[in-house]
């Protein structure tokens, strides 16, 4: 049974905390608690906000009050269990890791004593759980980035990098949802947009999801960059049994 | 029919009560910096609750109408003028096609607003809210600030309403706000952090006067003061961020988060801001002095049902019919005249409202009692 303590965060909102380690089991239970209080909605809570060990709730105090609320969160998450969810929804990334596009791919292989394909390999070689999303809309912050391909951040942070640069920095790996100044080293560009206000759902995951890169080359994201253009893309979604 | 931007001020955006539903996602809720301000001005022009309104930001736009409506501004004092005359706040003004609003600096305050009747700026919805967020470039005027030459459209609503919205009027906000005072109190919910931080160094927070500084914008305030002390620094793992999140990172100054806020962060947070007090921070000018004190969660919640209530009991002050409204036969032997010259002027092309402000109808209204005896009881009613 997952166990959890409440925080208070002001007024109007409180945090389930579930651990103090960052862990594929904490996620996997803050993703159930979140699926527990979406499927069967307490009349005032307005939003979830997951993150790495807790789940925030924010709610309106003019409808339901600070100990109503505790004992309702209490009540439908008391049968909550830690068992791993058995199927993972895995977001496709398409991923150009041409040298157009990977501004410091030499710094990240050189760091590592790789070549740039054997870089890529590492990278592309497995699936990434979504932690949290943060920092920019839709910026996942992904846990699992192979040891050999950490890399420290840039000393002096561009200025600006383009929506869709994929980057490392330290322990950490993502996507960059907006242009944004930033200090990752950056290692290839994905051609799709992570987050699109017209589109419904504006982010294509969220947090307890997994990112799969899959490298493509210049010409096919060329390919899918008019296609995303053009509002005819559609992004791959797998569900694997685990 | 809407406005034009003759001169945009610094920071003049769109915004409502902000963009719920996607905080999980990483987006900032956007929205208005104080809810008190905004809600009261849409009050004053009978718009729905949610409806956006104009946010400025230490210098306010000028602006020029292409058509008649009623406005109503709130907030900080930006001395704001019709034309070159001086127009109060917190009451709902007639303006006609071809006026100019324009604002100075705030006397008192940072932020002001401006409501339109009618069910204000004809704006699409983005992700379910006109707010804008300039970081995505979503929302209000193709998500960004008002600059110079932009046209804001108005809804059009039937505006024959709008008759009674002459005598929408409140007292300032002033005492709400400590604009007369040196230093305002901010109460404080403790947590989820606290325990992070030393005995003395909640002492010090609670004890200690803070001041607002330059670093203070739509996402959040820096203050200065005595650092507070952490037992063993002030780095958690990143948790979300509630609006009035008071962050102390590890220079030990409080940053109290608003309505731009990143929705997760790293930095521990000694305290949450009361909802009902953010409005009095965020009117702070830089180098305001400010000092906390704890409250329960209870309480807390408890000020906000009170200004429930109090928002309720302002309404019906601003929602009670005027005398000529109370009956069916005064208004339509006032509504007559009115119309006939209306039918007369724009010969019979379209119907619109001319409103006289107050002192021409009471000169008028004077007028007629000593020169036309053919109308005492009009001249009578009051």
């Amino acid at each position: 049974m997952a166990q959890f303590s409440i925080t208070i965060a002001g007024d109007s909102a409180i945090n389930l905390v579930f651990g103090d380690t960052i862990s594929p089991e904490t996620n996997g239970v803050i993703r159930s608690a979140a699926q527990t209080l979406e499927a069967d909605p307490i009349a005032g809570v307005r939003e979830l906000v997951p993150t790495f060990c807790s789940l925030m709730v924010i709610y309106d105090p003019l409808i339901i009050g600070i100990d109503e609320l505790c004992e309702r969160v209490r009540g439908k998450l008391r049968n909550l269990t830690t068992t791993e969810q058995s199927v993972k929804r895995i977001v496709k990334i398409p991923v150009c890791y041409d040298e157009e596009f990977a501004l410091d791919m030499d710094t990240v292989a050189a760091h590592a004593h790789l070549t740039p394909e054997e870089v890529i390999a590492l990278h592309t070689g497995h699936d990434y759980l979504i932690d949290m999303l943060g920092f920019l809309p839709g910026f996942a912050y992904l846990g699992g980035l192979d040891e050999r391909l950490h890399t420290p951040r840039l000393a002096t942070p561009r200025t600006r990098l383009e929506a869709g640069s994929v980057g490392i920095g330290g322990a950490q790996t993502g996507v960059y949802p907006l242009p944004s100044p930033g200090g990752w080293q950056i290692i290839g560009r994905t051609p799709i947009r992570p987050y699109d206000p017209d589109r419904n759902p504006p982010i294509l995951y969220a947090a307890g999801d997994y990112l799969r890169f899959v490298p493509i080359s210049k010409s096919e994201y060329f390919t899918i960059d008019a296609q995303v253009q053009a509002g005819t893309y559609t992004c791959d979604v797998l569900f694997e049994e685990v | 029919m809407g406005v034009t931007v003759n001169k945009p001020g610094i920071l003049t955006t769109v915004q409502d009560a902000g963009r719920f539903g996607y905080l999980g996602s990483g987006f900032s809720p956007s929205g208005v910096m104080d809810k008190r301000a905004f809600r009261i001005a849409n009050l004053l022009v009978d718009n729905p609750a949610n409806a956006p309104v104009l946010e400025f930001v230490l210098a306010g736009p000028t602006l020029r109408f292409t058509t008649n409506t009623f406005i109503a501004i709130t907030g900080g004092d930006f001395s704001p003028c019709l034309d070159g005359k001086p127009l109060a706040p917190y009451k709902a003004h007639f303006v006609r096609r071809g006026q100019m609003l324009t604002f100075g600096a705030p006397k008192t305050g940072t932020y002001g607003y401006l409501a339109v009747a009618g069910g204000s700026f004809a704006l699409p919805e983005v992700m379910g809210s006109r707010s804008t967020n300039l970081k995505c470039g979503i929302g209000g005027l193709d998500g960004r600030a008002l600059t110079t030459g932009d046209y804001l459209r108005f809804e059009t609503r039937n505006l024959d309403y709008l008759a009674n919205l002459g005598s929408h009027v409140l007292d300032d906000d002033a005492d709400f706000y400590g604009f007369d005072h040196d230093e305002i109190i901010l109460r404080v919910v403790p947590g989820p952090q606290e325990s992070l931080f030393s005995e003395a160094g909640i002492a010090t927070f609670y004890s200690q006067a803070y001041q607002t500084t330059s670093k203070c914008d739509r996402m959040g305030y820096r203050l200065e003061g005595p650092a507070i002390e952490t037992i063993n620094g002030s780095d958690i793992i990143s948790d979300g961020i509630a609006l009035g999140a008071i962050q102390v990172p590890s220079h030990g100054h409080p940053i109290i988060m608003l309505a731009d806020r990143q929705t997760t962060g790293g930095y521990a947070k000694i305290g949450t801001v009361a909802s009902v007090d953010i409005p009095k921070l965020v009117q702070c000018k830089p180098g305001k002095s400010i000092r906390f004190t704890p409250i329960s969660v209870e309480v807390a919640q408890e000020l906000v049902r009170k200004e429930e209530e109090e928002m309720q009991a302002l309404a019906k002050i601003v929602r009670r019919p005027c005398y000529g409204g109370v009956s069916p036969r005064k208004t339509a032997r006032r509504l007559t005249p009115i119309l006939e010259k209306q039918a007369r002027i724009s010969n019979g092309h379209k119907l619109w409202i001319e409103l006289e402000d107050e002192h021409k109808r009471a000169k008028a209204a004077s007028l007629s009692a000593q020169h036309s005896p053919t109308h005492p009881k009009t001249a009578t009613k009051h």
